[in-house]
């Protein structure tokens, strides 16, 4: 194993910087959608926080689950998407011909997913404020903890997609859109894990989300931090990302052996 | 002492399947050499490079570059070597500079302004830096292409079809690059072509290819001389068509 190097890593950061600076459509795009997703609940939430005892008592509840939310999507598409620009560009070929690795490769789109979602949902997080008076940073420092958890299941989920589109084709590309919502119902975004039934509960625990999402609810209706959900997350996580890491470089392996590397594009 | 080979292809194999796109190759490479990678569509060519660069794992044999086993170790020699093909692109949207800014980075370039001036100069490519690769002719993004694959400097040049859509000016220009650059360097070059005059102008040892096994190898001139042909060009279709001294052979 070739020792990893900073600077090939910087270099390929740096290809995608050089992208987002030539499209101010790009940069607009990335705080457009969490934008408007907290706009819609802020509003849902001003409505409901007159009806709802739970709302009237936490009334961040559902804008910090949207908000949340986007922090796990923005950070699966920062690797999924990012990753289909080099197939779309048809420049895979020449980059495993450089001398970058494909661990280099999975550690610059994480680096570019996590600016890519500092951008998105930053945006988002500090428009609330002045909008409907909610700061997101009212959940203190376990806030720090949830977004370092959603940031690392979005990069698993987003290694995994990518695994299958390099797999399958670009056909498979609509899975980076649709893969995350398939998990959204489950993982108690705005509800608690307890509303599911039964025999889903189990499948619902399974996810690192839904440990941040019960501990998003624990800080702002109990008023207190649960260790317990942080660790269970975050060992979730490395079983994610381990699994998402190993597809990643296995369908790289398999394209090796088809050959699909040097035809690989639209 | 004679100087081991840079390229080493031992009963190198690749099938798809029933295909066999290579079947048993085995050839070396010198030093400072000049070899072409001949043959018809289908024949190997493309293949044979691919497993040079580690891009496609080979079914079974080995390749060895600068004595590195490639499909295990090529990590040990990619910053050493370097491809150009008009049929892998670059980034559309960044501008000339922007991509092989990016490359010269991750090829461990130095001084890059100084690399990237140089080389827009010798290809003639510093009119459009700043302009989008994908707003590029074809003729101008094989030269960006060229220009990429000679940023490292390195000792062995992979070219596939390097003077494919230019016109006759620009393509004797870029042959006289690679010549240049070869004899000021001492880098060993494979190229795949279907351009025989580039072929007898560049190479000092040819590989014929025909479906997937090696059916004539030699200098450009003993080949002539073995065919009894006036240039490769002939040599090419006595080969491509079956036929061996004039006769048909299947």
């Amino acid at each position: 194993m070739t020792a990893l190097s900073p600077q090939r890593i910087g270099a390929l950061v740096l290809r995608y910087l050089y992208l987002l600076r030539g499209s101010w459509i790009r940069v607009i795009e990335l705080a457009y959608w969490p934008t408007v997703q907290m706009v819609l609940w802020g509003f849902i939430t001003r409505y409901l926080a007159g009806h709802s005892d739970v709302l009237y008592q936490a009334s961040g509840l559902l804008l910090s689950g949207v908000l949340l939310w986007d922090i796990l999507f923005r950070s699966q598409l920062g690797v999924s998407v990012v990753f289909f620009e080099e197939l779309h560009s048809r420049n895979l070929g020449q980059l495993f011909i450089s001398p970058l690795q494909p661990i280099e490769l999975i550690l610059a789109l994480m680096l570019v997913s996590l600016a890519r979602t500092l951008l998105g949902v930053g945006v988002a997080v500090l428009l609330a404020m002045p909008f409907y008076g909610f700061n997101l940073f009212q959940l203190g420092p376990p806030l720090l903890g949830f977004f370092v958890n959603l940031l690392m299941l979005g990069w698993a989920i987003g290694l995994m997609v990518s695994a299958l589109v390099l797999r399958y084709g670009m056909g498979a590309e609509s899975i980076a859109w649709a893969a995350i919502f398939a998990i959204a119902p489950l993982c108690g975004i705005y509800y608690p894990v307890a509303t599911l039934p039964d025999w889903l509960q189990p499948l619902s625990w399974a996810l690192p989300a839904s440990h941040v999402f019960e501990g998003m609810r624990t800080v702002l209706l109990e008023h207190r931090f649960r260790l317990d959900f942080l660790l269970y997350a975050l060992a979730l996580n490395a079983v994610y990302l381990s699994l998402g890491a190993s597809l990643f470089l296995a369908a790289l392996h398999k394209a090796r052996e088809r050959g699909s590397l040097l035809q690989s594009g639209e | 002492m004679s100087t081991p080979p840079v390229i080493q292809v031992d009963d190198l194999c690749k099938h798809y399947g029933p295909v066999r796109a290579v079947d048993g190759i085995s050839f070396t490479v010198a030093r400072g050499a000049t070899c072409a990678l001949l043959g018809g569509n289908g024949a190997g060519k493309t293949t044979t490079i691919a497993m040079l660069l580690g891009l496609l794992l080979p079914t079974s044999g080995q390749i060895r570059i600068l004595g590195e086993d490639i499909p295990r170790h090529r990590y040990r020699v990619l910053p050493r070597m370097n491809f150009s093909s008009p049929y892998m692109d670059l980034p559309q949207r960044l501008t000339v500079w922007e991509n092989l800014t990016v490359y010269a980075r991750l090829y461990g370039v130095r001084r890059i302004h100084e690399r990237l001036a140089t080389l827009g100069r010798e290809l003639d490519i510093d009119g459009f830096f700043k302009r989008p690769y994908g707003s590029l002719s074809a003729g101008q993004k094989t030269r960006v292409v060229l220009a990429k694959a000679l940023l490292n400097e390195p000792d062995i040049l992979l070219l596939d079809e390097p003077t494919a859509s230019l016109d006759p000016d620009t393509a004797d220009r870029m042959r006289s690059t690679l010549t240049d650059y070869r004899d000021r360097s001492g880098a060993t070059l494979l190229l795949a072509s279907h351009n025989m005059s580039e072929v007898e102008r560049l190479c000092d040892q040819v590989i014929m290819l025909r479906a997937g096994h090696i059916v004539a190898t030699g200098t450009p001139r003993e080949l002539i001389h073995r065919y009894g042909r006036k240039d490769m060009e002939e040599v090419f279709l006595d080969i491509a068509r079956g036929i061996r001294n004039g006769e048909v052979r299947e």
